[in-house]
């Protein structure tokens, strides 16, 4: 049996315990003396603030627009990626790990030279009245900037657990290369492209760095975190985090859940 | 109808070379070698899911070397099925029907069919996931058959079964090509799918084809050494299986050319095969007729047993291969393997009389 066993009593798994433990008291301890430090008053009144709200849906839904709409193209890549072979494909799959290593606010002004009024993007958006610094669509590209990889790469691993062998049978019962990917492919590595999903919506919505350089205004919420710490203190930051983080924590649980549900749903 | 014309692919370590084949309408080709040996990119290249470095196909004289898969109209059955387990077992035999855009009243109507024909009609609304190893080889029969295939590959489909269900789908492939004479080629290394199921056979070594003939042909005239050791049966006959007179035990009377034979078999009365490996043959000197036949028949374990001339003696690697006239209307031969001191000890030669005996255990029946 390959998959995990019953834990035993003996040393070797107390001292993993052990560091386990710190491990998981090193993440949660801060979140809950954040959460514990911060008042129910403060708490019910930042709730009914109408510039977080604002912030919070507007996180929320450019993260989730940036998402679907990079998906579309996103996921046939990692398709691609997952099935055939091409010259210099070890350079492209380090292109697409890139966003990842590269400090996001240096990610930030990178993009910033493309979307700006004088870059190449943002020039030819401006011909038909589109701007991307300072507006939604601003941050949209500046989150997907930051999360892709995390979609690509959860999907190509799905891609490539679908055996070959079921597209071929497809292939020779009839099917024609696209039905393949929209009958067997896709459905099969569904729930790993989900997971993509959810991991580049989140990533998305924590973005702080390349958002700041795009777009300060309107106001994201890691923004408005920052920018009420910065000008009020700690006390006025805190709720604010804390109810991004229970918000965040809220999606992110209910997503997986359904995750989950369809994976069982498929067995 | 389906040639396979100096075909050659190298993948990886494995090399197809020169393969040569004739299907031809109503034929049933096993395509019998070990693993390994590039049986299924064979079929995966005749299938279009690998083109070939050179060669062609033809099928029904049109070359369909560079055909579109989809239009190839070869299915092909893989060893586990490769049924999709993300949808119903329904879903998966209507996939090719879906596929050619058919009323969803004619796929019902057709889904229904194929699945009452291979036995998985209490199967459709199941998920194939939690099917057995036969029942995802019936559902993955049907929905090959379900694209109406010229030609019908299959891949090994026996192998991954147990003995019970590998009966089974014998029966059925038997069933589905005498009702339709639908053209199979059919890959194993199993030579008793061979004897059980061909009209034809081809023996693949190393990346090419070695032999190809009938089943009797191959199994009683092997080529070369390879064919001989691979099949390793020359003693195969073809006759009927009936229950012993007295009802009782699983001993059995096989009748073959004017012969009666004692096997030790489950298999049902009916027509099929006995092979006997000739290492199972023994000699021994003097023809026994009469009173002494039956005392001979009380003092052996062998429950066969026959008088003979011997025809030849070949060498036989390490041993020599005597062959033996056991027949009584008309010329029959059995082969027995004995070593070369059993040939000097005994005195055999050639027009010598003897007694040939194996034992009902050792005549392995295989139904038709």
């Amino acid at each position: 049996m390959n998959g995990p066993t019953k834990m035993k009593t003996d040393p070797l798994s107390l001292v993993f315990c052990a560091l386990g433990g710190l491990v998981l008291l090193f993440i949660v301890a801060p979140l809950a003396s954040m959460c514990i430090d911060c008042s129910r008053p403060e708490f019910t009144e930042t709730l009914q603030d109408a510039e977080v709200q604002n912030s919070i849906w507007l996180t929320l839904s450019t993260s989730m627009a940036a998402t679907l709409v990079f998906a579309f193209a996103a996921v046939p890549f990692a398709y691609l990626l997952a099935r055939k072979d091409f010259p210099l494909k070890g350079l492209v799959t380090g292109i697409i790990d890139l966003p990842i290593v590269i400090p996001h606010s240096a990610a930030g002004i990178a993009l910033f030279g493309v979307v700006s009024r004088t870059g190449f993007l943002g020039k030819a958006a401006g011909q038909i009245g589109l701007s991307f610094v300072g507006t939604g669509a601003g941050i949209a590209l500046a989150m997907a900037f930051v999360s892709l990889p995390f979609l690509i790469n959860a999907a190509r691993d799905g891609f490539l657990a679908v055996p070959v062998r079921l597209e071929k049978a497809a292939l020779n019962l009839g099917a024609s290369p696209s039905r393949v990917f929209f009958t067997v492919s896709l459905p099969l590595a569904w729930r790993p492209i989900l997971s993509g999903l959810i991991l580049m919506w989140a990533r998305g919505m924590s973005e702080f760095g390349a958002v700041l350089i795009i777009a300060y205004h309107p106001m994201v919420t890691p923004i408005l975190i920052y920018k009420r710490f910065g000008e009020f203190g700690l006390e006025y930051a805190r709720p604010v985090a804390v109810i991004f983080i229970a918000v965040c924590l809220l999606f992110f649980v209910a997503f997986r859940f359904l995750a989950r549900e369809k994976q069982h749903a498929q067995r | 109808m389906l040639s396979v014309e100096r075909i050659s692919k190298t993948v990886g370590a494995l090399k197809l070379k020169d393969i040569s084949l004739e299907v031809r309408p109503g034929s049933y080709l096993v395509l019998l070698g070990a693993s390994g040996v590039g049986k299924s990119i064979l079929l995966e290249t005749v299938a279009g899911l690998v083109q070939p470095d050179s060669g062609r196909l033809l099928l029904d004289g049109k070359d369909i070397t560079n055909e579109k898969i989809q239009r190839r109209r070869i299915g092909l059955v893989f060893q586990d099925g490769a049924l999709f387990p993300h949808i119903s077992v329904y879903a998966n035999i209507a996939y090719p029907l879906r596929c050619k855009k058919l009323k969803a009243s004619a796929i019902r109507q057709r889904v229904t069919e194929l699945a009452e024909d291979v036995g998985v009609a209490h199967l459709l609304k199941r998920s194939p996931t939690a099917l057995s190893g036969g029942e995802i080889q019936r559902v993955s029969l049907a929905r090959a058959l379900a694209g109406e295939p010229r030609c019908l590959l299959l891949d090994e489909p026996l192998s991954s079964l147990d003995t019970k269900a590998r009966f089974e789908m014998r029966a059925l492939l038997r069933k589905i090509h005498r009702r339709s004479r639908q053209a199979i080629v059919h890959v194993t290394h199993d030579y008793t799918e061979a004897v059980a199921l061909a009209t034809h056979v081809a023996v693949m070594e190393h990346g090419t084809i070695v032999q190809s003939g009938t089943v009797h042909h191959i199994f009683q005239r092997p080529k070369s050494e390879f064919v001989a050791q691979f099949v390793g049966i020359k003693n195969f006959f073809k006759g009927n299986l009936r229950d012993p007179d007295s009802g009782q035990g699983k001993t059995k009377h096989f009748r073959t050319d004017g012969l009666d034979f004692s096997v030790l078999t489950d298999g049902a009365p009916g027509s099929g095969f006995v092979c006997i490996r000739s290492e199972d043959v023994t000699i021994s000197n003097g023809v026994f007729s009469g009173q002494d036949a039956a005392t001979r028949q009380a003092h052996t374990s062998a429950r066969n047993n026959f008088e003979g001339t011997i025809l030849d003696i070949i060498p036989a690697g390490p041993g020599m291969e005597v062959i033996i006239d056991i027949g009584r209307d008309k010329p029959m031969e059995l082969a027995a393997m004995v070593t070369s001191e059993s040939v000097k000890s005994l005195g055999l030669h050639c027009g010598k009389k003897v007694s040939a005996s194996f034992k009902a255990s050792a005549a392995k029946y295989i139904e038709q």
